[in-house]
């Protein structure tokens, strides 16, 4: 296959993911916190199976955002949204929609890692016996395969019966993802996942996100620019509670559109 | 040296020297109770007084039934007082956090949490005695339960908050509902704390006279009958205590010697089993 014809298959690649009906969806999406608007009239689309990077200086409502898409503003008093967010062309606001279930379908990930007082096993069997009864033996496998997925399998498959919290913090967070994985959601967000941690666990939590990528639809905040380079196919950047530009992560970063996004990503301001 | 840092360094001195006043004057307190308690109860410390009733004055006796009934009171008073307790104080701390209910409630349960004990006894004496016609167990049982109540509840919402927030949603982004995050993510984390809330509970509950007074009275006999008057130690203590007889005054010293040890013991064995339990002791 010629240089050419790769180029080509990956631009049509590309034009499929724009031609899919989007995964998820903000459309007018306005967040306030009691009177202060943190998100003005937010819109963007994210495929399935990509990465989607939200940078932005500290403040600017990506935090927000992503919290918006599974609702976990409605834990705060005070907190509320307009507009419609979207998942499979269906509105998670309408009265008919189940928060837990729809946390269900979209995980989350924290910035700090928060192992549950319990063993390694419970902590990802957790979310899984929330919504099924799950065998023993059934649960055994979805662990198995999240701690796989998670990519710390081989390192933790001889104490699985150890309290979580006396793994390091990199190993953390990697069962927390595990723990996310293990119930199937459909969307994965991701609010800092390697801002607490080490060079190393960071490189290991970007080689994973790598390789989940060919399963789900991941949006992931970062303040680290050279992680959303590395990690996404998307990037979009958000500013004063707007979303600036949205695009490919290439373009983003070497091209931007936008004369404030240029000035972040060299670096000028942020 | 700077004059300015001398001065400092004398009043760091002087602040050192007060705490530590302070704690020698606490411990010195402390040991002399626990002193004259040994000294005065150890000597009629004995297998009967385990094993023999309450005596009339002048005849040899035991505590058998006095413990029986602390025993069965204090446990039966945790048993109605810890639940109401702990729920009370999830809701606090978790569902009705900044809800109106919260603050009123709060600030009932300080209010019952230093009120005399007298008026408890007094309360369910009006409420259980008076209506039953007689005194019992239960009554003192109840009595017992409403002293439990605030102390659970205050420390169960104390330490239900010092559970991070961010493990809390954590499980909530997962689907859990807040029971379930509760039950399975929150009373885990904060386990060792209300474990010793119940025992600080047991501790107050078990050293109560005034509300058993008015309650439970007393029973000079072995009774089983939660419907009627029951021994207790501490009721016993402060009738033998008081007495002009000899051998009562020495069975309250070492009823008195009793209490103090067992709550102690208890201590014990529940640092011993938080510390063994996955993720208790040093691990938070």
């Amino acid at each position: 296959m010629s240089v050419t014809q790769l180029a080509a298959l990956a631009a049509t690649a590309h034009d499929a993911t724009q031609v899919l009906p989007p995964k998820l969806e903000a459309r007018d999406l306005n967040f306030y916190y009691g009177s202060t608007r943190a998100l003005i009239d937010i819109n963007l689309k994210f495929a399935d199976r990509s990465i989607t990077a939200l940078i932005g200086p500290s403040g600017c409502g990506k935090s927000t955002l992503l919290r918006v898409f599974n609702r976990m503003y409605a834990l705060y008093p005070g907190h509320r949204a307009t507009g419609d967010v979207r998942l499979d062309g269906e509105s998670i606001f309408a009265p008919s929609v189940d928060v837990a279930g729809l946390r269900y379908r979209v995980g989350m990930v924290f910035q700090k890692p928060t192992p549950f007082p319990m063993t390694i096993f419970d902590n990802v069997a957790f979310g899984l016996q929330l919504e099924e009864r799950v065998s023993r033996a059934r649960a055994a496998e979805r662990v198995e395969a999240s701690l796989r997925d998670a990519a710390m399998w081989d390192e933790v498959k001889d104490k699985l019966g150890d309290d979580a919290r006396s793994l390091s913090g990199g190993q953390q967070q990697r069962l927390c993802i595990a723990r996310t994985i293990a119930v199937q959601p459909e969307v994965m967000l991701f609010d800092e996942p390697t801002a607490a941690l080490d060079p190393i666990s960071t490189l290991r939590i970007e080689e994973m996100l790598q390789s989940l990528r060919e399963k789900y639809c991941i949006v992931i905040v970062t303040h680290n620019l050279q992680q959303a380079a590395r990690v996404s196919n998307v990037t979009g950047f958000m500013y004063m509670g707007e979303l600036v530009e949205i695009g490919p992560t290439g373009q983003i970063f070497t091209a931007p559109r936008n004369r404030r996004t240029d000035d972040y990503v060299t670096g000028r301001f942020g | 040296m700077s004059r300015r840092r001398q001065v400092r360094k004398l009043g760091n001195a002087a602040a050192l020297c007060l705490s530590m006043l302070a704690t020698l004057v606490g411990l010195a307190c402390l040991g002399a109770i626990l002193w004259t308690l040994i000294a005065r109860g150890m000597s009629g410390m004995s297998v009967q007084l385990f094993t023999q009733m309450t005596p009339p004055p002048g005849s040899a006796g035991g505590l058998l039934n006095a413990i029986y009934g602390s025993v069965v009171m204090t446990v039966l008073g945790m048993l109605i007082g810890a639940p109401i307790g702990i729920l009370a104080g999830t809701y606090l701390a978790e569902y009705g956090r900044d809800a109106r209910l919260s603050s009123v409630v709060r600030f009932v349960n300080d209010v019952l949490l230093s009120a005399p004990s007298i008026i408890i006894g007094l309360f369910v004496y009006e409420v259980l005695v008076v209506r039953m016609g007689h005194f019992s167990a239960i009554a003192g049982a109840v009595a017992l339960a409403i002293i439990a109540i605030p102390v659970t509840l205050r420390t169960t919402e104390d330490m239900l908050r010092l559970v991070p927030q961010a493990m809390k949603d954590a499980s909530t982004a997962l689907g859990a509902y807040p029971w379930r995050t509760i039950t399975s993510v929150v009373y885990p984390a904060a386990r060792s704390g209300i474990v010793t809330g119940l025992l600080l509970a047991i501790a107050r509950v078990s050293g109560e006279t005034a509300p058993l007074l008015f309650t439970a009275l007393n029973n000079q006999f072995w009774s089983k009958n939660l419907n009627a008057p029951m021994a207790n130690l501490p009721v016993v203590i402060f009738q033998f205590a008081l007495s002009p007889y000899k051998d009562w005054q020495q069975l309250a010293w070492s009823g008195a010697l009793l209490i103090t040890f067992a709550i102690l013991l208890l201590s014990i064995i529940a640092r011993l089993i938080i510390a063994a339990l996955p993720g208790g002791g040093s691990q938070r």
